[in-house]
């Protein structure tokens, strides 16, 4: 563990992925609009914004699992929906994904679910295996002791560690987490973070952080994005309110992003009060 | 550069009110309805293209089979036992009082063991897998959806439907013949124990109706429908835990809609089935008996 992070120098116009133009429906609902990113290899980019402005859809974009309903996906400058099923599932074994809930498999002891995409993607025998499943638990700070348990015999942080080895098995060249620290007290959300910087010291990924935590955001970021739902957009707003290195968020034109930044529900509260004097007009 | 609409602008939109808005309202609705069975109905056929594209490409390994062949297969053979046992000591009570009236009991045989193994084996075998695993495979799925498990599955590169749904579709189609075959013997079984043994029908008599009346097609017909109901059984209830919405109650929907909907399924397929093989056996046998 570091106590500060130590930052690699990233190519701007080495581009890993490219987010050209995507928006998203699920149904009549849009969740995305014409969201433009480009990501350089190495960089560690935090995904901000309130719950429910599509942060994680846009990270399930970048990895092929939600079909962007307009736009393309450029990684490696390939674009992911000109790809067959058998390419995408290849290059899917670049990605190390780290779910909220860290998404374990229930029927699996620890050893089976860090092993799975090894298993899955490689002829390794059983020794190897085994060799590299105590090297990934022993990186994320855990016991040999937890191979033979079972998800739900562990605790929250402890789950969110499996699932951050699990994600690091087959040595991705992006890690993407997904709220890594939701859910977890102050001292095991450090240490998430600190695993974060970790990861990214011990292995050359390019990172994207989704969260609403501002510590974990200015901890880990290299560069932050910050997106606001579409559902109280304006009509010529643009969804990414900043983007930017997290030191500029404080100062940002955004006032938006100002009060996200300072957890302050002025406008939040005003929007509340006016939909519930327009409902009870309606009523009347 | 967007051509994505805004939300305010239809949420400014306003619709025409009295009748006239009613009425398009009310055909609005059964528009949406109608869309979204349509819609369904193209997911599921698309499951099932997928489901058969996995298993004829690549069938999976066999640490991921054998624990789903012991689920639907090993662990459903006493419950399907028993309830053969059942249904033919049930077929036996009701149909003793008519044929003892008309002095034929010791062709109570024939009968039950020709509605065991044409119909009520294969049928009954289905609905007590649909009931039990059918609907634990509609909950684990759903719940492994609602976990994002199964977006775990994609994001490591293993194919979701070649990891869960092979695997669950191959376990029902080739152990459900093993089923029936199980539920047509223990309702003989059942059937001629309560006969013979407490109702005193002579038990060569009983035995020798049984083989005029069951011959080898029946017993045929009954297991080769065991397959289509076995198929329907696994891709109707993979399907309901894919397309699980979220939460416990999502869950409990999936699992309760994966049981009726198999049900139905085996009934529908049956009768279809059933008009088919008579119409293959007439083919065969051109002087046989149709059952239309």
């Amino acid at each position: 563990m570091v106590d500060a992070p130590r930052r690699t120098p990233t190519d701007e116009n080495d581009v890993l992925v490219h987010v050209d133009n995507v928006s998203v429906r699920f149904g009549r609902n849009w969740t995305l609009r014409n969201i433009n990113l480009k990501i350089p290899r190495g960089q560690t980019l935090v995904l901000l914004g309130e719950s429910g402005c599509g942060k994680t859809v846009l990270m399930k974009t970048v990895i092929g699992l939600v079909k962007p309903t307009e736009g393309r996906i450029l990684y490696d400058g390939r674009d992911l929906a000109t790809l067959p099923d058998r390419e995408i599932t290849a290059l899917r074994t670049r990605f190390g994904f780290v779910f909220q809930q860290a998404a374990l498999f229930d029927s699996m002891t620890i050893e089976q679910n860090v092993a799975f995409p090894l298993r899955q993607h490689t002829a390794k025998g059983r020794d190897e295996l085994r060799r590299i499943v105590m090297q990934r638990l022993a990186e994320v700070g855990l016991p040999d002791n937890v191979v033979t348990k079972k998800p739900a015999e562990l605790s929250g942080g402890m789950r969110k560690r499996v699932g951050i080895a699990r994600a690091l098995a087959m040595s991705p060249e992006i890690m993407l987490y997904d709220e890594p620290t939701t859910g977890l007290d102050p001292i095991m959300s450090d240490v998430i973070n600190e695993l974060i910087l970790a990861v990214r010291r011990q292995h050359p990924v390019t990172s994207i952080v989704v969260t609403h935590d501002m510590h974990s955001a200015r901890k880990v970021a290299d560069r932050v994005v910050m997106l606001y739902p579409f559902a109280r957009l304006g009509d010529r707003d643009s969804q990414v309110l900043y983007d930017g290195p997290p030191k500029g968020l404080d100062h940002a034109p955004d006032r938006r992003v100002g009060q996200f930044v300072r957890g302050e529900a002025g406008d939040r509260l005003m929007e509340m009060r006016e939909r519930a004097m327009q409902r009870d007009t309606m009523t009347l | 550069m967007s051509s994505v609409p805004h939300p305010s602008s239809s949420e400014t939109e306003e619709a025409p009110g009295g009748f006239v808005g009613s009425v398009a309202d009310w055909i609005g609705d059964f528009g949406d309805v109608i869309v979204g069975y349509v819609a369904a109905l193209g997911d599921f056929a698309m499951f099932v293209a997928s489901t058969f594209n996995w298993t004829f490409t690549r069938l999976p390994k066999r640490e991921t089979l054998m624990p789903n062949f012991y689920q639907i297969g090993v662990l459903s053979l006493p419950v399907i036992a028993l309830t053969g046992t059942f249904i033919g000591m049930v077929l036996a009570v009701q149909s003793y009082a008519q044929f003892r009236a008309l002095h034929i009991e010791t062709r109570l045989g024939g009968v039950i063991n020709m509605s065991l193994v044409r119909e009520l084996g294969p049928v009954l075998a289905a609905t007590m897998l649909a009931g039990r695993v059918g609907g634990s495979m509609a909950a684990e799925l759903g719940t492994m959806r609602v976990t994002e498990q199964i977006d775990a599955l994609a994001s490591m590169g293993a194919n979701p439907i070649h990891y869960l749904v092979v695997p669950r579709f191959l376990g029902c189609l080739i152990l459900i013949p093993t089923l029936t075959i199980m539920a047509d013997f223990m309702g003989v079984v059942g059937g001629w124990v309560y006969s013979v043994l407490l109702l005193d029908i002579d038990s060569h008599h009983y035995w020798h109706h049984s083989q005029e009346m069951v011959g080898a097609f029946d017993v045929f017909s009954g297991i080769f429908k065991s397959l289509f109901f076995g198929a329907a059984i696994a891709l109707i209830s993979c399907n309901r835990g894919f397309h699980c919405a979220p939460g416990a109650e999502g869950v409990g929907r999936a699992a309760t809609g994966a049981f009726v909907q198999s049900f139905v399924m085996i009934l529908a397929i049956d009768l279809l089935l059933g008009i088919f093989l008579d119409s293959v056996y007439l083919l065969i046998w051109p002087e046989g008996v149709s059952y239309l």
